[in-house]
């Protein structure tokens, strides 16, 4: 058994993940670590304090942010996931003709393989050229498109594990498409829907680029706020800010792997 | 002529799809060939100025000049996306390997350490390196501190800052790929390589190398095309001067107000990032058949 393990060890490689490992989360912890520093002087150390979130949390630009944040979020992640659900059933079962079924893997992959910045721009320009103005609707639009491939790569995977003899069953036992859908379908979907759900809130709620260039003022999403402020100088307020949504974050990539987990059981 | 059921059902995809994103890009190959508003926006008028501007720029009797400075900045971020997309594969690939070769419980472990910076807010993760790299950053306070250095070196700003801004964001897009072609990899071929005097580096050259490329060429695609055309990086660690692609395409479409140039630009990013791909495919599939 010894042997075994020590073919597979290449020498060195153990050191390079442990210092690229402290490369991927040094600058994360700096940010954190510094959100709770109770000097201005971003860099020396002066005690603890959680002054920087109470000033985080009573900035009206912040505040504002967050909450269209959290909007534009809660609605991309809904519709983004229905549209995304529907399709996956479309495209799992059958009756759709093969060139649309081959146009439409395709429209999937396309918003990953298209550099973010051009989505951006093209969409800006588009959206303009319709005279658009609806607001936080011009980035819930926006959003809606690039929320769509995340939410249905995981109920695409889990759509693939039900065996067709569960949803006969159902329709031997007299079930009608709807029931069958609602009663065997969903259930076993359920946590494919949800993993999409959460990567798409996620990537709904870290995106930057796309939202820069598309929100119109006002509004401005919690990551082009933060930018907006460090263009103006960096504070410690941002840093709270900063943490914050790291921590959203975190907590639904630890939440996906945890539902992902039970899934494996 | 009625619709059959799952047709219906990818309707609402189909409709968003097409309206909000493949139209949008339409529009935008269109404007490429209109004439600048200079208020922002297009003439409806046809030109080619959007992309003459690659090679020249008129003066102000409307005169064209030879200006390189575009083909210039074009150049270098692809220089750079190359270097940040080589030293990805260079680390990730020894992360790969060891995150593969631990236990199977641990394996995990590593598994989300690897995918919460993956998933975590760029912005943020590069506006992190300007709290390391600034002249009070930490790396130039712990130097002073250590009497290594009287005076802060000046690391933000520079485009050695812009590359490992790249390389810190998009790193993980490149392990996880090759780390799932080597979780999948049959480790008795290494042993047997062992077992046949192969050298480690002989083992890794004929046996696990081969058995990855189709993970290191996923890790390549998806570290190169948001790398080519990153703004963050270059625009908050680079402070303006080191402009990329995507710098660029934002500027024409903001400040510049050259949209039919910005657009152009974009026409050829998402050309050359295409037929790439189509290279990598069929290269990679043509090594599949090879692999087996």
């Amino acid at each position: 058994m010894s042997s075994v393990s020590a073919n597979k060890n290449m020498p060195g490689f153990g050191l390079i993940t442990w210092l690229g490992i402290a490369f991927l989360y040094v600058p994360i912890i700096a940010v954190v670590i510094f959100s709770f520093n109770a000097g201005r002087l971003i860099t020396v150390w002066e005690g603890f304090s959680l002054d920087w979130y109470a000033k985080a949390f009573q900035n009206p630009d912040l505040q504002r942010a967050a909450l269209n944040s959290m909007i534009v979020a809660v609605s991309a992640t809904t519709i983004g996931t229905v549209i995304a659900l529907a399709a996956a059933l479309a495209l799992h079962g059958g009756g759709v003709p093969r060139p649309v079924k081959t146009a439409s893997y395709t429209l999937m992959a396309l918003p990953l393989l298209v550099p973010e910045i051009v989505i951006a721009v093209t969409t800006m320009a588009f959206l303009s050229a319709l005279n658009l103005r609806l607001g936080l609707g011009n980035v819930l639009i926006a959003h809606i498109v690039f929320c769509i491939p995340f939410a249905y790569a995981p109920i695409r995977a889990r759509i693939a594990t039900i065996p067709k003899s569960m949803t006969e069953a159902a329709k031997d036992l007299y079930a009608d498409d709807w029931q069958t859908f609602r009663h065997v379908t969903l259930p076993l979907l359920a946590p494919g829907i949800f993993s999409g759900a959460l990567l798409a809130f996620i990537t709904s709620l870290d995106d930057f680029i796309i939202t820069l260039m598309v929100a119109p003022p006002g509004a401005t999403t919690l990551p082009v706020e933060i930018y907006n402020k460090v263009k103006r100088g960096i504070t410690p307020e941002i840093n709270a800010a900063a943490s914050m949504l790291l921590a959203v974050s975190i907590f639904i990539v630890l939440l996906s792997y945890v539902i992902n987990r039970k899934k494996a059981d | 002529m009625g619709l059959s059921r799952g047709t219906t059902l990818l309707l609402p995809f189909l409709a968003i799809m097409v309206v909000f994103f493949v139209l949008p890009l339409c529009i935008a190959i269109g404007y490429s060939f209109m004439a600048p508003d200079p208020m922002g926006g297009v003439k409806a008028e046809f030109s080619v100025a959007g992309y003459q501007r690659f090679l020249y720029s008129p003066d102000l009797q409307g005169n064209l000049h030879l200006d390189t400075r575009y083909l210039e900045i074009i150049f270098k971020s692809t220089l750079l996306a190359i270097f940040a997309t080589g030293l990805c594969v260079v680390i990730g690939f020894p992360m790969a390997w060891f995150m593969a070769t631990r236990p199977e419980k641990q394996r995990d472990f590593w598994m989300i350490l690897v995918t919460i910076p993956f998933w975590t807010n760029l912005l943020i993760r590069t506006y992190a390196w300007i709290l390391i790299l600034r002249d009070t950053g930490l790396v130039n306070s712990m130097l002073q501190e250590a009497g290594i250095i009287d005076e802060p070196i000046k690391l933000l700003y520079t485009p050695f800052a812009v590359g490992l801004g790249l390389v810190y964001s998009y790193l993980p897009f490149m392990i996880l790929p090759i780390y799932s072609s080597l979780e999948r990899m049959d480790w008795r071929q290494v042993e047997a390589a062992r077992d046949l005097y192969a050298t480690r580096l002989q083992t890794l050259r004929h046996v696990v190398l081969p058995a990855c490329i189709p993970g290191i060429l996923g890790g390549i695609v998806l570290v190169f095309i948001p790398t080519v055309g990153s703004f963050l990086a270059a625009d908050m660690l680079g402070g303006g001067k080191q402009m990329m692609l995507g710098n660029l395409i934002e500027n024409q479409f903001g400040m510049g107000r050259n949209w039919p140039f910005g657009a152009a630009i974009s026409v050829i990013l998402i050309a050359g990032v295409m037929i790439g791909l189509m290279v990598i495919a069929r290269r990679g599939q043509g090594l599949k058949e090879v692999v087996g």
